[in-house]
């Protein structure tokens, strides 16, 4: 039996580890140079989280795995097949049974100077310092929404940044709701969350607060932000802003999985809506890595008809609760829509302001007149920007989902 | 993956730097100072956004290769890296 599973972060390594245990062949595929995703980005030698080691040393030399780095998913041409591209050109690949692990991929909202050097997604940040980018003595600020601001200024921190404030958009009360379901359900995310701020202790932490623009004028100088209380200036080389993340379902759009939310809808043996095709991770749901890892253990399992255990079930049932009381916590508020100006860029490939996009009555519609979503991204930054901030539906996926060669697109009979 | 007991050198629009092995592109070009990647449609400066392949705005010229992606490129001995092409 072979399993193909696209992204070699949490769900996929699990996923692997499982499928190899299991006695099946494994084809791992990744468009980054090195395994870990996201969370662990870096590669095995910056990995300090004792189960990514683990999950690799099980994994990396077994007999039965293929790795394929370096490889981007251009778009599925028929059923079982994919469409890989790499430095080397295009490569067809043939599946039986697929596990996409795709992640997730930031919700970033349009403010004033929000596309000055210097100023990048929260989770954006965090992945250029895991990339080696040097932080140290720079001033950094970071802004919008979510546990992924803590996270982002403790790798900053941890980094040699100067943190200058954590800009958090949500009000105490909404935050020691979140607090206080922790503790009720969730006793090691809260030991996660208090460990968080003990290291980010002593810089200021602004509840209920928003950012209202960053200046420049060519790179990144200063942002100024609003809490209910005062207006307040912080000089900073960078900006992380960030409003928490958006399942990556364009892979699992194109294979013709069902969406539900937002999410590739997946049921709790992680079988998606089509035969032979299954998802894990952040795909399915923003839940974090323990989510990831059980996800992408019992898809493997299932695909291999193999049955999980009660636990591994129960388990999975906990990240779930965890992603809902997540959900719930970090729901964009509406006032979010105050930081776009009718001047401000939405559309940074094609630099298409909000007072451009305002009088359309849809994505479609506005894209014909402005070219928004039709740069180089395919509107993966800003359909989201514009579906809250106008109410549109955005667009669905479509071959192929990264920008390709013609060389690579020429594969497809 | 990043050893920081060794590096490796690359050129970013002909200022030459050192950086630790497996570090992305994007690390090289603040190395060397420079925080832009590209020009935008508009003229303005733009630098890497979202880290992980998906924005688009970090693509630079490495080795005379256009639109390569700065944040998902490690850098390698003697690679040349060019900022500040438009589109």
């Amino acid at each position: 039996m072979k399993l193909h599973i696209i992204g070699s972060g949490p769900a996929g390594l699990a996923a692997a580890e499982a499928g190899l245990a299991a006695g099946a062949q494994v084809c791992l595929i990744d468009d980054n140079p090195a395994p870990g995703g996201q969370i662990w980005r870096g590669g095995p030698g910056a990995w300090t989280d004792p189960r990514a080691r683990a999950l690799w040393e099980q994994v990396k030399d077994h007999p039965r795995l293929t790795q394929l780095q370096t490889a981007q998913v251009v778009g599925a041409v028929a059923p079982g097949s994919l469409l890989l591209e790499n430095e080397t050109g295009g490569t067809l690949v043939q599946f039986e049974r697929l596990i996409v692990c795709s992640g997730a991929r930031e919700v970033v909202l349009p403010f004033p100077g929000w596309t000055l050097p210097g100023v990048t997604g929260a989770g954006g940040l965090q992945a250029l310092i895991k990339g080696g980018m040097a932080v140290r003595g720079r001033q950094v600020v970071v802004a919008g929404s979510g546990p992924l601001l803590l996270a982002t200024a403790a790798t900053a921190l941890a980094a040699g940044a100067r943190i200058e404030a954590i800009v958090e958009h949500q009000g105490l009360s909404r935050l020691s709701r979140f607090g206080f379901g922790l503790a009720l359900r969730h006793p090691g995310k809260l030991r996660q969350a208090v460990s968080l701020f003990a290291a980010l202790r002593g810089i200021p932490y602004l509840a209920a607060g928003q950012i209202v623009e960053a200046r420049g004028p060519d790179a990144l100088q200063r942002v100024v932000v609003r809490t209910p209380r005062a207006v307040r200036e912080f000089a900073c080389d960078f900006l992380a802003a960030g409003f928490g993340l958006s399942p990556n379902t364009d892979l699992g759009q194109l294979l013709g999985c069902a969406i539900a939310g937002g999410a590739i809808e997946a049921d709790q043996r992680q079988r998606t809506s089509v035969q032979h095709v299954w998802a894990a991770g952040e795909c399915t749901g923003i839940g974090g890595v323990d989510k990831a890892l059980i996800e992408g253990r019992i898809a493997a399992l299932d695909a291999l008809g193999l049955a999980p255990t009660a636990r591994e079930l129960s388990v999975r049932r906990q990240c779930h609760d965890f992603s809902a009381l997540l959900a719930r916590s970090f729901a964009l508020r509406p006032s979010l829509k105050d930081m776009c100006r009718p001047e401000t860029i939405v559309c940074r490939c094609e630099d298409v302001t909000a007072s451009a996009l305002g009088p359309h009555g849809g994505w479609r519609e506005a894209k014909l007149a402005t070219r928004v979503g039709m740069g180089a991204c395919q509107g993966k930054t800003c359909s989201a920007a514009c579906s809250f901030l106008f109410d549109w539906t955005g667009p669905g996926a479509r071959m192929p989902i990264m920008p390709a060669s013609a060389g690579a697109l020429s594969q497809i009979e | 993956m990043i050893q920081p007991d060794s590096s490796c050198a690359v050129t970013v629009n002909g200022i030459s730097v050192r950086v630790p092995p497996g570090a992305s592109v994007a690390a090289a070009l603040v190395a060397a100072g420079t925080l832009c990647t590209r020009r935008s449609v508009t003229g303005q400066m733009r630098f890497a956004f979202c880290g992980i392949g998906q924005c688009q705005e970090c693509r630079v010229s490495i080795d005379g290769q256009p639109h390569r992606l700065a944040c998902r490129t490690s850098c390698k001995e003697g690679m040349h890296i060019v900022t500040g092409g438009e589109g």
